[in-house]
């Protein structure tokens, strides 16, 4: 018989510290919908995404029921589609977004990641195209998720694309506007993309991956926050394990319900991603973990270090609980989506220039950040090279998603809604760096040896 | 496949009565039972097999679910592998 107490202690996890599932997320390969014709494309894409994820919903719903755990959100990542319509115009990509948003619709999943270019080194044509559409299709639809990759460790930084990107977030934030600028929330500049990633709106189907997969992330700030507590005045080294063994407990369940997902839909199993991802709900927080661990409030100085910490024991308590780790693997700081950070950047406390070197001892990057809707492009862009920096040279994955909330400034806040949250708005430098990311052209790869 | 049944409520008379009396109706065989109070607070738990469930799984734990609301208790039924993946390597 198993102990009462681990079970009153996984209904507790549930029931009161808000552990779930975040994510079953599937797949899809779309490189066998390639045509020249778009309108065989889009019904080909159409076609292959409904039939291969034609359950997905019904038996999520199912392992919910059976496992008593909730599964937040059903979602799908497909292979980026600057590769599938790597013949289409701006235009023709628009349609190609409008097509995926009614596969959506047709399925009932949250949303479908993969609208991405990656262009580290340079752009084709295609993705130029798919570039230059994504304000339109962000705007056009609410539940296609676009990414661009625009660095890596190998490659270094593309520094026209990052330009480019400070446009394309400024456009995207002026076509929203009604809404809070809320397409830039659908939108990511990375470094280091991962290829298996099941979280939104970062995730794509990478080109080395099986024709449909499954992927599943955890979450469980909350249940992290409650240990943590419950261990009281222990020392770093107790600290660290508190954190590996409820990660473990997460992940084994994330474990059990990518597998269970897996052989119910005939569909391999992936990865599982060890991300704690918060909710604005109360409760919910990764600041709320580390004020639990002796932080006043979440940006004050310990905070890089407490984050540090509790990425890893993150990691090493997850990866002996799942046969597959993968995506991004780490504690997520998004801003609006965690009522702590919200609190502590309301507060004062937590600064942008904070958030920056955070996001170097975790994942994914700076994310969820509302800023001035007169910010300029420029400045965007400095946002995005100085994050994507920091991935590049520490070989991991950085991420910037940013919000310009058009018409407000700082002292107001913009308003996104369910699981996206509420963000007050940051304030930055005034300072230009127009000339410096005017020069185009790469940062060369950085070097791996000479460490320091 | 066997399921973990967990009642929690404030305790009163024929809590045990009604919940085993339920699984008999449902054709679930309890193979394991504990149960504890905890300042009028009651907690149990039944380990119960399903292989001769009269209905399929959600019939059976929505049922006993809905039976819990209207008798005041909270009755989860849920399959022994969370907790077994949680807690044993």
């Amino acid at each position: 018989m198993l102990n009462t107490q681990d079970i009153l202690e996984t209904i507790k996890m549930i029931r009161e510290e808000n552990l779930d599932i975040r994510t079953v997320t599937m797949g899809i390969s779309l490189f066998d919908c390639i045509s020249d014709d778009p309108a065989r494309l889009e019904q080909k894409i159409y076609d292959k995404i409904t039939r291969s994820a034609k359950n997905l919903v019904s038996v999520c719903q199912e392992l919910e029921r059976t496992y008593g755990i909730p599964i937040v959100n059903k979602r799908i990542s497909v292979t980026p589609i600057s590769y599938v319509g790597a013949s289409l115009s701006p235009s023709g990509f628009v349609r190609l977004a409008k097509m995926l948003e009614r596969a959506a619709d047709a399925l009932g999943v949250n949303f479908i990641g993969g609208y991405s270019a990656l262009v580290q080194k340079g752009a084709t044509v295609g993705a130029n195209n798919l570039i230059a559409s994504i304000p339109e299709a962000l705007a056009e639809t609410t539940r296609i998720c676009s990414s661009v990759n625009v660095a890596s460790t190998k490659a270094g930084i593309n520094m026209d694309a990052v330009k480019k990107m400070g446009e394309i977030i400024k456009e995207t934030a002026y076509l929203t506007r009604e809404n809070d600028s809320i397409g830039c929330a659908k939108l990511v500049v990375f470094a280091n993309i991962p290829e298996d990633n099941p979280f939104m709106a970062g995730a794509m189907h990478g080109v080395g991956e099986p024709d449909t997969v499954i992927n599943v992330g955890v979450s469980g700030p909350g249940v992290v926050a409650a240990a943590i507590k419950a261990a009281g005045d222990c020392d770093f080294s107790g600290l660290a394990d508190t954190v590996k063994k409820i990660a473990f407990k997460i992940t084994r369940v994330g474990q059990l319900i990518a597998a269970e997902a897996a052989r119910r839909l005939g569909v391999p199993y992936g990865i599982v991603d060890l991300s704690l991802a918060p909710t604005p709900a109360a409760g919910d927080s990764v600041a709320e973990i580390l004020e639990n661990m002796g932080l006043e409030r979440c940006g004050t100085h310990g905070t890089t270090a407490a984050l540090a910490l509790l990425n890893d024991a993150v990691k090493k308590g997850g990866v002996m609980a799942s046969s597959h780790v993968g995506g991004l693997s780490g504690a997520f700081i998004p801003v609006s989506e965690d009522r702590g950070m919200i609190d502590a950047v309301g507060a004062g406390t937590l600064s942008l220039e904070k958030l920056e070197a955070m996001t170097a001892v975790c994942s994914v990057g700076l994310d969820m950040i509302a800023i001035p809707g007169d910010t300029p492009a420029s400045t965007i862009s400095g946002i995005i090279a100085d994050e994507i920096s920091i991935g590049v040279v520490n070989t991991k994955t950085t991420a910037v998603r940013v919000i310009p909330v058009w018409g407000k400034d700082v002292g107001e806040s913009a308003e996104f809604g369910g699981l996206l949250g509420y963000a007050p708005i940051m304030p930055l430098k005034k300072e230009s760096c127009e000339k410096f990311i005017g020069r185009g052209g790469r940062i060369p790869a950085p070097i791996h040896s000479l460490k320091n | 496949m066997k399921a973990v049944v967990t009642v929690t409520g404030r305790d009163k008379v024929g809590i045990i009565a009604e919940a085993s009396g339920l699984c008999a109706k449902y054709g679930a065989n309890i193979i394991d039972i504990s149960q504890t109070v905890m300042k009028e607070y009651f907690a149990m738990i039944m380990l119960v097999e399903l292989e001769g469930l009269s209905c399929d799984f959600s019939c059976f734990a929505e049922g006993m679910e809905k039976a819990g609301e209207e008798c005041g208790v909270d009755i989860r039924v849920m399959h022994e592998d969370i907790f077994n993946t949680m807690h044993k390597i």
